[in-house]
C-alpha cells in the first residue's frame, strides 16, 4: 500500500464498524461537552492559553540549557539521569535497569511511543499496566486508540466479556463491579512489585522534579510503593520553572477530562531517604524531537501537553478512532506529530478537513491546521493535474477557455455517475449542473467590460 | 471607495446566481461595484493541498488584479480566510455590509423557513460570528430555524472529499440528517465550496435546498 493511501484505507475499515462509531461518538461527545462547560467557567481562559503557549515556546527555544539544568538538579537530588537518542536506546536503558520479571506501570504515552512493553517482554519482563483503560487494552492484546482514554473503542459489555475471560470470571457489566475486579487484580501487583515505570507530564528544570497527573490513584501507587522508579520522559516535557505548573495544572484537567482540578498530582524530586523509591532513574528521550525542533512551523507540535481535547472535537477522529492513524499519537495532534517524529505517515496531514475545531480547543494554542497544511506533500500521481490547473488559473485567457471546457464537461457528464476518481464524489453527492451562463458572461452582458 | 467583486472561480463556473445576488445586494444599498475581468482563483485549493509555490503565485496575481481597490467583496468565507493575511482589504460579504457599511437590513424579502450552517473557515478562521445570521434575520418574511450541531464540519475539506472519501461521506450524511431535522425549506451558508458538497448530498438524498445566504438577502417580493 502506498503511504498516501494508508489512512484512507484504514479509515474505510473503521467506518464500516457501526458499533465502534456509536461508541466513539458517545464517548467523544460526552467528554467534549464536559470540557466546554468547565472551560466556560474560567474568565481568563484565553489569557491562560496564551500563557501556556508562551511558556512552551520559551522552553523549546532554550531546551538545551533547560535540559542540562534539569539533569543537574535531578542528579543533585539523588536521581540518575539517562539520555536516549531513539526508541531502541531508551528501551535498552530501561531494560538494563530491571532485574525482576514483573514491573508495574503508570499510564504513559512516551513508553507506548518507544514500544517499551514489547521490548521488556522480549527480555522476559512483564510490564503490568495499572491504568484501568490501559489494563483493558493490555488484557485484550490490543493497542490504545486515544491519548487519554486508551480503551475508548470498547463499550461496557465488551469490557465485561474481556474481564470474564481474563481476570474476573463471572463478573457482570456494572461499572462499579468492573472497577472492583480491576482493583483486586491490581492490588496484589502494587504490593509485590519492586520496580515502577512511568512517564511524566512535566519535567521542571528549576528543581529537577517530575510531575505525573492522573485520575485513579493507581499511578500514585506505582510512583510510591516500589523501591525503584524508572521514568521515561520526552525532552519536550521540560518547563522552566516550578511556578509554570500553576498555568498547566489549570489548563490540563479542564481540557482533558473536563475536570476542574486533577484528582492525583504526584510531584517528586530525586530520592527522599526513607520515603518512596530509593532508586530513581529518569530516561530523557529524543526519538525524533530535535528533528521536529528544526522546523520553525512544525515545532509547535512539541508544545503538546497530551490533553487530547483535539481528538474529542475532531470530526475525523470521531468517525474512525485512533487505530486508523497507525501511530501512538492519533487524532489531529497525531496527524502533525507522527509524520514529524518518524519522517513517514505521509497520509496523516491529509486526514483533516482543516475545520479548525482542534486549534480552537488546544490549551497551548497549537495551530494544528497551519501545521497540517505545512506538512502536506502532494502525491506524485496528482501533481501533473494540479500543475495544469494552476497554469490555467494563472492566465485569464486560459481560464476563460477552461471555464467553457468545464461547463461542457459538467453539462455532458452524468451528474450521479462520474468516472474514477470523480466517482468518489458522485458516490454520495450529485454534481451541480451549470447555469445558462458563467458569472463573467452575465456581468459583461449586463454591465459591459469595465 | 472603489469596491471590487471577487466572485471566486467556483461561483463563476457553478454558482453565477450567487454572484448576481451579491451584485444585486450591493447595488441595492448604493455601492457601485466593479468586476475586474482578469480575476481567476485565489489559490486556496493549491495552498491547502501542499502546492505552496503555485498558491503563492495565484495570491500574487490576486494582488495585481485588485491593486486599485480599497475593498474587495468575496462571497466565500474560505477564500477570504486564505487571502486575508496577504490581502487585508478583502471582506467576506457580511463583514463588508456590517463592519464597513454598517448595514444589517439590505431590503431582502424571503418568506420561507431557513436554517444556517456556519461553514468552518468563516466561523473559526474569519470569526464571522453571527453576522450572516443578523443579515438573514433582517430579511422580510423569513423564519430562521436553529440547526442542531451547527458547528460540526460538513466533511468537504476540498480535496479531502476525494482523498478521504469515506470519512467525508460519513460526515456529510450526519450533516444532511441534521439539516433535514431542522424543519427548514432552505439551508443557507457563506461558502459555495461546502455548498457543492452539502447541496449535492441533499439533492441525492432529499431535503431542503442549499443556497448561499446572499441569494436570500437578494430576495425580492
Amino acid at each position: 500500500m502506498s503511504q498516501a493511501e494508508a489512512f484512507p484505507k484504514a479509515a474505510e475499515g473503521k467506518l464500516a464498524d457501526t458499533r465502534l462509531r456509536a461508541t466513539l461518538r458517545g464517548a467523544t461527545h460526552t467528554i467534549r461537552d464536559r470540557r466546554t462547560a468547565v472551560v466556560a467557567e474560567v474568565g481568563d481562559w484565553e489569557d491562560l492559553r496564551e500563557l501556556g503557549r508562551t511558556v512552551k515556546e520559551e522552553a523549546l527555544a532554550d531546551l538545551g540549557s533547560l535540559l542540562a539544568r534539569f539533569e543537574e538538579r535531578a542528579t543533585a537530588a539523588g536521581a540518575t539521569v539517562h539520555w536516549a537518542r531513539d526508541a531502541a536506546e531508551a528501551c535498552r536503558i530501561v531494560a538494563d535497569l530491571i532485574t525482576v520479571t514483573e514491573v508495574v506501570k503508570v499510564k504513559s504515552m512516551a513508553t507506548q511511543e518507544i514500544g517499551l512493553n514489547e521490548a521488556l517482554a522480549a527480555r522476559g519482563v512483564h510490564a503490568v499496566e495499572t491504568d484501568l483503560a490501559e489494563l483493558i487494552v493490555q488484557l485484550a492484546d490490543d493497542k490504545p486508540s486515544h491519548l487519554l482514554v486508551p480503551a475508548i473503542h470498547y463499550n461496557r459489555s465488551q469490557i465485561r466479556d474481556l474481564f470474564d475471560a481474563s481476570i474476573a470470571a463471572g463478573v457482570d457489566d456494572d461499572p462499579a463491579a468492573l472497577a472492583e475486579a480491576a482493583r483486586l487484580h491490581l492490588r496484589e501487583r502494587f504490593l509485590t512489585a519492586s520496580v515502577g515505570v512511568s512517564g511524566a507530564n512535566f519535567a521542571i528544570a528549576e528543581t529537577g522534579s517530575l510531575v505525573v497527573v492522573e485520575s485513579e490513584g493507581n499511578g500514585r501507587m506505582c510512583l510510591t510503593l516500589p523501591d525503584t522508579l524508572i521514568s521515561v520522559v520526552g525532552i519536550e516535557k521540560i518547563v522552566p520553572r516550578f511556578a509554570d505548573l500553576g498555568v498547566f495544572l489549570r489548563l490540563l484537567p479542564r481540557s482533558s477530562t473536563g475536570e476542574r482540578m486533577n484528582p492525583y498530582t504526584s510531584i517528586w524530586t530525586g530520592v527522599t531517604p526513607g520515603d518512596g523509591p530509593q532508586a530513581v532513574h529518569i530516561v530523557l528521550v529524543d526519538n525524533g524531537r530535535t528533528r521536529v525542533l528544526r522546523d520553525p512551523v512544525g515545532r509547535q507540535a512539541l508544545h503538546c501537553i497530551r490533553c487530547s481535547a483535539c481528538l474529542n472535537v475532531c470530526p475525523v477522529y470521531e468517525r474512525v478512532g485512533g487505530h486508523a492513524y497507525g501511530h501512538t499519537y492519533s487524532g489531529p495532534i497525531g496527524a502533525i506529530l507522527a509524520p514529524q517524529l518518524t519522517g513517514g505517515h505521509r497520509s496523516l496531514p491529509f486526514a483533516s478537513t482543516l475545520c479548525g475545531a482542534c486549534y480552537e480547543v488546544c490549551p497551548v494554542k497549537i495551530n494544528i491546521p497551519e501545521v497540517l497544511v505545512h506538512l502536506r506533500e502532494p502525491p506524485p500521481a496528482e501533481q501533473p493535474v494540479m500543475g495544469a490547473v494552476s497554469a490555467v488559473l494563472s492566465r485569464p485567457r486560459w481560464y476563460r477557455a477552461g471555464l467553457r471546457l468545464a461547463r461542457w464537461f459538467a453539462a455532458m457528464a452524468p451528474a450521479r455517475r462520474l468516472p474514477w476518481p470523480l466517482s468518489r464524489w458522485t458516490a454520495v453527492r450529485d454534481l451541480p449542473r451549470p447555469e445558462q451562463e458563467t458569472f463573467r458572461d452575465w456581468w459583461t452582458r449586463t454591465h459591459g467590460r469595465t | 471607495m472603489r469596491v471590487g467583486l471577487f466572485v471566486t472561480c467556483v461561483n463563476d463556473l457553478l454558482f453565477p446566481r450567487t454572484g448576481r445576488a451579491v451584485v444585486s445586494v450591493l447595488e441595492h444599498v448604493g455601492v457601485k461595484v466593479e468586476f475586474p475581468l482578469d480575476q481567476t482563483c485565489c489559490g486556496q485549493m493549491h495552498g491547502n493541498s501542499g502546492y505552496r509555490k503555485k498558491a503563492g503565485g495565484l495570491l500574487d496575481r490576486f494582488g495585481e488584479v485588485f491593486a486599485g481597490y480599497e475593498a474587495v467583496v468575496v462571497p466565500s468565507g474560505s477564500c477570504v480566510a486564505f487571502l486575508r493575511e496577504r490581502h487585508p482589504h478583502v471582506y467576506e460579504l457580511s463583514e463588508f455590509l456590517i463592519d464597513v457599511l454598517g448595514v444589517e437590513d439590505v431590503g431582502g424579502v424571503f418568506p420561507h423557513r431557513v436554517t444556517y450552517h456556519p461553514t468552518c473557515h468563516g466561523m473559526r478562521m474569519l470569526g464571522l460570528g453571527d453576522k450572516p445570521v443578523r443579515l438573514l434575520a433582517a430579511v422580510g418574511g423569513i423564519e430562521l430555524l436553529p440547526l442542531p450541531g451547527a458547528a460540526e464540519c460538513c466533511g468537504f475539506g476540498g480535496t479531502f472529499a476525494l482523498k478521504n472519501a469515506g470519512v467525508s461521506a460519513a460526515m456529510l450524511a450526519d450533516k444532511c440528517a441534521a439539516i433535514r431535522g431542522s424543519g427548514a425549506d432552505y439551508v443557507a451558508m457563506a461558502d459555495n465550496s461546502c455548498l457543492t458538497h452539502i447541496g449535492g448530498g441533499l439533492t441525492r438524498t432529499g431535503g431542503p435546498r442549499a443556497v448561499h445566504y446572499a441569494e436570500i438577502l437578494a430576495g425580492r417580493p
